[in-house]
């Protein structure tokens, strides 16, 4: 079918596209393209990769209501658990690089620091969600799922504070990042579902 | 990189013909390095495999009063915070090659007998001219060791002779919106302003710098001229100084303004006084991954400064 070729291409490019920030920092490693601070590079690029993937899932269901076009959900599952890849990645880099593997320096950190309270409050959101993005997990908690992964909204936006409060002078790109958050959150509010049933419409059946 | 047209070149950067002849045996040892994903980084980059610019022999061996190693010329003319030419730590060495440092002329006004324009020939005496290894400790908890070369301040200061008022010294980076793309837009006040107390500007271990490595000071390290103050963090190390004024009341500086919650005048390196956001007991020296050194009270020149702040609540004078 048309549909699923299409489909197939856009997973092409998405898997190309979310393996490239990861192939880039592998790369760098190896022949030193990522300067005099590699911890610094890795926990960046890691960083704002998982972002750009958190708004990237969130665009799926607002394309789909603007198009119509509801193949689009297929690309849904994998964008949230690339994005859920890269931030267990920026926690793993952060964990061992900022913390040095030291747990008491870590909950010393999340409890003093606030733009590190919410980045792993995010983080701990994200977990839950990835679990539970199997098929056998959307049949068994019905329309819970729905509920359980509007957590998704709560993490992107303490993402983009996390990076707000992080940047010490320069704003413009966490609030480029806050602004992309609030139009995809206002399109969700704005269009209106396509179909009246909202089981049917929003509910991702375990196909792909 | 920075790729330069011969005419850009000056004699001094010009490679002696031995240090030529044996750069295969810098490259070969590096290449012993590179075993280890861990180990790989910190090898390359402490032995400068890669970098352009070949260093004077005398640096090849030389280590810190305190026997680190000195960080390659390619780790520090490549991260560092410059906001005239943008915010990420590899925008300066990107977008400083328009910048023109010469001629050069500093403006010295305020409390001193001989104020005046001074051409930056006439402001430095080769003459006192001295190599020092200083650590370099970012308020973001990263460090180098990097051999500055420059003039101890006080020596500038005793030839404008202050007056009785003097009290601080205020600095001033250029401001040149055409040559410094970052100055375009206003992430920062411009110019970017810092001071010091008049004890600390006369501390023998403050260097009005121009050069690193025995070299002229890139561009994107802030050429001509700027103050390096080794036991505070890197900020109050002003860039591109056209302006020193002798002043009776503390100045404003640029972070201080910003942000005046996390940070302070004096901003003396202090493991016990954490930035809000982050703690400075420890920090990373690049290009180590690992946050795990000790920071040192004075970055390590307790001894010779803390006198100057005997007294002082260092908590509330961040």
């Amino acid at each position: 079918m048309k549909h699923d070729r299409t489909i197939l291409a856009l997973k092409v490019v998405l898997w190309l596209g979310a393996l490239a920030p990861g192939a880039w920092l592998v790369g760098g490693i190896f022949r030193g393209w990522l300067g005099a601070n590699p911890a610094e590079k890795l926990t960046h690029v890691t960083g704002m990769t998982t972002l750009v993937l958190l708004l990237l899932t969130l665009t799926v269901t607002p394309v789909r209501r603007l198009t119509g076009w509801n193949p689009i959900i297929k690309l849904r599952r994998p964008l949230g658990l690339w994005a859920f890849a890269y931030a267990l990645t920026h926690f793993t880099i952060w964990f061992a690089f900022y913390n040095v593997f030291n747990v008491g320096y870590m909950i010393a950190d999340v409890a003093e620091r606030p733009y590190i309270t919410v980045g792993m409050a995010a983080f701990l959101i994200l977990i839950p969600l990835a679990a539970t993005s199997t098929k056998g997990w959307i049949r068994r908690l019905g329309k819970r799922w729905s509920t359980l992964h509007k957590g998704i909204y709560v993490a992107a936006t303490l993402g983009v504070i996390h990076f707000y409060w992080l940047v010490k002078a320069d704003t413009r790109l966490p609030l480029l990042l806050g602004a992309c958050l609030l139009v995809l959150m206002a399109l969700r509010a704005r269009v209106p579902r396509p179909h009246a049933s909202r089981a049917e419409s929003e509910t991702p059946v375990g196909t792909s | 990189m920075i790729i330069r047209r011969p005419a850009d070149i000056p004699s001094s950067e010009i490679t002696p013909e031995s240090v030529y002849f044996d750069r295969r045996k810098f490259i070969a040892a590096a290449g012993l390095g590179a075993a280890g994903l861990a180990a790989a980084p910190a090898a390359l980059h402490a032995l400068g495999a890669d970098q352009e610019q070949e260093i004077p022999a005398r640096f090849l061996d030389m280590k810190s009063e305190l026997g680190e190693s000195l960080n390659s010329y390619r780790d520090v003319t490549t991260y560092n915070n410059f906001y005239e030419f943008g915010t990420g730590k590899g925008d300066p060495a990107d977008n400083a090659g328009d910048f023109r440092p010469r001629p050069w002329t500093v403006s010295v006004t305020g409390e001193v007998n001989k104020p005046g324009d001074y051409q930056l020939e006439d402001f430095l005496s080769p003459a006192a001219m001295e190599d020092r290894v200083y650590r370099l400790r970012c308020v973001e908890a990263w460090s180098m060791v990097i051999p500055w070369r420059g003039v101890p301040l006080y020596e500038i200061i005793n030839r404008v002779e202050p007056t009785g008022n003097a009290k601080f010294v205020e600095f001033r980076t250029i401001v040149r919106p055409e040559e410094m793309p970052g100055q375009r837009y206003s992430t920062l006040q411009w110019p970017y302003v810092e001071g010091l107390r008049l004890d600390e500007a006369m501390h023998p271990l403050t260097l009005m710098t121009t050069g690193v490595y025995g070299m002229d000071l890139p561009n994107q390290n802030g050429a001509p001229l700027r103050l390096i103050v080794p036991w505070k963090y890197g900020f109050k190390g002003v860039k591109s100084i056209v302006s020193m004024r002798f002043v009776e009341e503390m100045p404003l500086n640029t972070w201080q303004q910003e942000n005046s919650f996390e940070y302070g005048f004096y901003a003396n390196v202090n493991p016990q006084v954490d930035h809000p956001r982050w703690s400075q007991a420890r920090e990373r020296r690049l290009p180590s991954l690992f946050a795990n050194r000790p920071t040192l009270m004075f970055n390590g020149y307790a001894e010779q400064v803390q006198q100057m702040y005997a007294g002082m609540d260092l908590e509330r004078w961040k």
